[in-house]
């Protein structure tokens, strides 16, 4: 035993993988079931009247979004921060029985909150504030929870032997101190029970329910600078650092400029966090600061097409790997859908577009080529990496892995573009009006005009879904696969046909 | 001036100076093309190409002289 060499420890990356596995496939179902509700209203009370209040779109959609982003998606960073942070910094968790502690505490506390969160969620407790909808106990334990996260990150950092920090690594502190950061101002809230009212009342309400700390526009001002940051430090930040890791790993070559990767971190990290007030214009936050928060966003264009651009051409001189390996294709297409996904936002942000994009199915069609093109294909590309080395099998079906990403694509496809149409004329509708100012249309009609859109939407989505299944299946069988391979591959994983 | 000017001016300052290190900054890793320790910035690239654990380090850091 004693003589066994040093191996890469990935027990705590493991537990992760499944647990985005498992939550992914929740989220997403939770999310096509949304989808349906909204092109075909009966399916609200498919369980009946009864359960009516477990199953309608209201109760389910903050369950969609906080099991996609705290479940799915933090779980996949998690996964790969356990994988990618050792290789790079070259020090195994295996070398120090207190990282290997805190990384299994920060599994299980981590499978307490999201325990905590599905069940308050469906009994219908929630804060009310996008993103942040959990009650103040949830709150602290997810404080702890991140805690323990950044024990793990410095932890083995000062353990490593690797004295430089990869570009990767830059972008899991950030995702750290950026969530912490967030998460804390946001969710500054009063518990009512400590609260008195006019009338001399005491012990207001259930001892859970909390009330935010801010009020009105201030409220708003530091939710949105959350929620749009949010998105920043969970769904590109993150993200971006599997990139670097993942697909220079797996094509063997090395990133086009590491110069350019260092500027588009400062750029990226100097710029975001103004770009929140975009969630804000023509409300009653201050005009300079809607006005701030649309130039910010255009400006974001140039640190993310800087990694991405960045991605695309560390593929120079390469292309025939993307037409081989479905595993590239997933990651070259997902740097192409951060590209998309980051022109369009700003293009949203410029006061006269949200004019009309705001409010409507626009949005939540940007939302989605960003998160399923992008954050999901990333995912699933890097858990498709580490399986063969993780568990040391080969990837048990390389042609189901091709046929899940044309499935997919063509999903997020049909889920876009149905999402601009239906948005788009939504806006329009909106708006019209005839020569003294009556509107031309009243609500109703725009939803009987955007139903076939929903319809599409539902189906692009229940493609996505039926993908992540046959990623789920390719994923189990390669771990319980009896092909094992005995020495790792440097760069290509080994596929099975 | 109120302080909700003067803030918006003491933004628009930090604004200026940010970016002028932001460039200061791309003038230096474009012209100097390594960092202090003479290591070219490109070969950090290696970080993740070679990340056994017994590949060798680009910048090792000896354990032994840190305690
Ligand atoms: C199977 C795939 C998915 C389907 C069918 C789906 C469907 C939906 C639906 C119907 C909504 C509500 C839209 C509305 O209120 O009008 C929604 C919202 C949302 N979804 Fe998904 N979703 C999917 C996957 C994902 C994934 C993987 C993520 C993130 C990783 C995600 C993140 C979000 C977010 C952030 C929102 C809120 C958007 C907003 O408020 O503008 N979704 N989704």
């Amino acid at each position: 035993m004693e003589n066994r060499p040093l191996e890469y420890d990935y027990t705590v990356a493991k537990m992760f993988m499944l647990t985005t596995i498992i939550l992914g496939i929740v989220g997403m179902l939770i999310g096509v079931i949304l989808a349906f509700e909204l092109a075909f209203p009966s399916v609200n009370t498919i369980l009946g009247s009864g359960l009516a209040e477990y199953t309608n779109f209201s109760r389910l959609r903050p369950l969609h979004t906080d099991a996609v982003i705290f479940g799915f998606t933090l779980s996949g960073i998690f996964a790969t921060w356990y994988y990618v942070g050792q290789r790079v910094l070259k020090v195994s968790m295996a070398e120090s029985g207190l990282l290997m502690f805190i990384g299994k505490l920060h599994f299980w506390l981590y499978i307490v909150g999201v325990a905590a969160v599905v069940v308050s969620l469906f009994a219908g407790v929630t804060t009310s504030k996008e993103y942040a909808e959990f009650e103040w106990p949830i709150d602290i334990a997810i404080v702890v929870v991140w805690v323990l996260f950044g024990m793990s990150i410095f932890g083995l950092i000062g353990i490593r032997r690797e004295k430089s920090l990869y570009i990767s690594v830059w972008y899991y502190i950030a995702t750290f101190l950026g969530i912490a950061m967030l998460y804390l101002f946001n969710n500054m809230e009063v518990p009512t029970m400590l609260a008195t009212s006019p009338a001399g009342e005491t012990a207001i309400g259930n001892w859970w329910h909390s009330v935010s700390m801010y009020a009105g526009t201030n409220d708003a001002l530091v939710q949105w600078w959350y929620g749009h940051n949010a998105v920043a430090f969970g769904f590109t930040v993150p993200i971006v650092a599997m990139i670097y890791y993942f697909l220079p790993k797996e094509s063997g070559q090395a990133i086009y400029s590491y110069k350019l990767s260092l500027l588009s971190f400062w750029g990226l990290m100097f710029v975001y966090l103004w770009a929140g007030g975009h969630h804000l214009l023509y409300s009653t936050v201050p005009d300079w600061m809607q006005t701030m928060g649309s130039i910010f966003s255009v400006i974001l264009i140039l640190p993310s097409w800087g990694s991405a651009i960045n991605m695309l051409l560390t593929m120079k001189g390469e292309w025939q790997q993307v037409a081989a390996s479905p595993l590239i294709k997933f990651m070259v297409l997902g740097s192409t859908f951060y590209m998309f996904s980051t022109l369009e936002g700003p293009i949203q942000a410029i006061k006269s577009v949200n004019a009309i994009a705001h409010f409507t199915d626009w949005i939540v069609g940007h939302v989605h080529d960003g998160v399923l093109g992008w954050v999901g294909f990333m995912i699933m590309a890097a858990l498709y990496h580490m399986a063969p080395r993780v568990f040391k099998r080969e990837i048990y079906s390389k042609s189901l892995m091709a046929a899940q990403f044309w499935i997919q694509t063509l999903g997020v496809v049909l889920y876009f573009t149905s999402m601009w149409i239906a948005g788009i004329t939504q806006g329009m509708m909106w708006r019209a009006h005839d020569e003294f100012g009556n509107l031309a249309y009243s609500f109703i009609d725009t939803v009987t005009v955007l139903h076939p859109y929903y319809a599409i939407r539902g189906v692009g989505g229940l493609l996505y879904l039926v993908g992540f299944l046959l990623f789920a299946y390719n994923i189990y069988k390669t771990w319980t696969s009896d092909k094992e391979v005995d020495a790792e591959r440097l760069n290509q994983s080994p596929m099975g046909a | 001036m109120n302080i909700a000017e003067l803030s918006a001016y003491g933004y628009f300052a930090l604004t200026v100076f940010l970016v002028v290190v932001l460039y200061g900054y791309i003038y230096h890793l474009y012209t100097k093309k390594r960092d202090a320790e003479g290591h070219d910035y490109e070969e950090y690239s290696n970080m993740a190409l070679n990340d056994d654990i017994g590949s060798t380090p680009v910048k090792p850091l000896s354990r032994d002289k840190e305690n």
